[in-house]
């Protein structure tokens, strides 16, 4: 049980230090590179992309459902965000066609 | 923006995080009571780690008594990706006060997606995001270990509302943004380096090949798109008082 406890604390240690790494090394009020400043606006939209890529990394295009399920709500999603422009219309409803589409569908 | 509408709007837009975290967090919880670890080991997880994928592996690291140095070595693996959150809020933070600490802690992939792309929000909102999604996880947790396997319905399915989220964020920048060069950059670099690393180990190629790709790409990219968020700041500011 110790050991848990120290595992879990050594977990949440680290990943702590990794969200304020960068608060650290670029402490506020001092000049930064500017380089740093031009990968702060550009960082987000290259990482919101490799967030939607690490979100689908586990769909087999070869075996299986062939990637369909995901496919369809992804696009699901983009079309009613695209129609609409809300936020939760979009999301719950392109959930909604994933589950419908895994768990009567392609079940 | 209207003050008196502050915590409707903040938890308007955690909505499909909560739904998310709800699911993901169940999933967590009820794979920590299959493991036989109680409910309360469960929630001082989610409270002081407060990193979803993390947590899962970390069962198994539990369960398979892993070393300490090698348990720390995993964390920094799984979640380096959090330090180039942190390099993107810089100036966000800037000026947060007391709240600057818990923000930084609580800066997960998803309070990370909706904070991001705040505009010209109060401190207040920041903080009120970041709390409520870390509420949605533990109680999701907790609920996870409590119920242990006895959920009434079929969940399969439901934690594609993080894909959602994520998509939709995506295509919000999309429409938003003066350049898609990046988004573009980014969306090839991780699907390339997932097909040469495999699912579980193309985070780190990938994020050390888009900052390094965006980086080499600065003189390039820097003075187009400071004009043109230059142009959309003066556009925007017309249309607001317009």
């Amino acid at each position: 049980m110790a050991r848990v406890i120290i595992q879990i604390l050594i977990i949440a240690a680290v990943t702590a230090l990794l969200r304020f790494l960068p608060f650290w090394v670029f402490p506020e009020g001092r000049r930064r590179p500017r380089v740093i400043a031009y990968l702060g606006t550009v960082l987000p939209y290259a990482m919101m992309a490799m967030l939607v890529v690490y979100c689908l990394r586990g769909v087999t295009i070869l075996g299986g459902s062939h990637g369909l399920p995901e496919l369809l709500a992804v696009a699901a999603v983009v079309g009613l965000h695209l129609w609409r422009r809300n936020t939760l219309l979009s999301v719950f409803g392109g959930t909604a066609v994933y589950m419908f589409l895994v768990q009567v569908v392609f079940a | 923006m209207d003050k008196k509408a502050l915590p409707g709007r903040a938890i308007r837009s955690t909505l499909p995080v909560m739904a998310g975290y709800l699911a993901l967090g169940i999933g967590f919880g009820v794979l920590m009571h299959s493991k036989g670890y109680g409910v309360g080991l469960t929630a001082l997880m989610s409270l002081i780690i407060y990193a979803g994928s993390m947590q899962y592996v970390a069962v198994d690291l539990l369960g398979a008594g892993a070393g300490l140095l090698s348990t720390a070595l995993m964390t920094l693996m799984i979640n380096a990706r959090h330090f180039f959150y942190g390099l993107s809020m810089l100036d966000k933070y800037a000026g947060m006060g007391k709240a600057r600490g818990y923000l930084i802690f609580a800066l997960t992939d998803e309070t990370y997606s909706l904070l991001c792309t705040a505009q010209s929000e109060p401190r207040a909102y920041y903080l009120l995001v970041s709390l409520l999604d870390h509420c949605y996880w533990v109680t999701g947790s907790v609920l996870g270990g409590l119920l242990g396997m006895a959920l009434p319905f079929d969940t399969t399915g439901v934690d594609f509302a993080m894909t959602a989220l994520f998509v939709v964020i995506f295509v919000e920048q999309w429409l938003s943004a003066p350049r898609h060069a990046p988004a573009l950059l980014g969306l090839g670099l991780a699907a390339g380096c997932l097909l040469v690393f495999g699912p579980e180990r193309f985070l780190i190629p990938a994020m050390i090949a888009i900052t390094t790709a965006l980086g080499l790409l600065r003189r390039k990219w820097e003075p187009s798109w400071a004009r043109a968020a230059r142009q959309e700041q003066a556009e925007s500011t017309e249309v607001r008082h317009g």
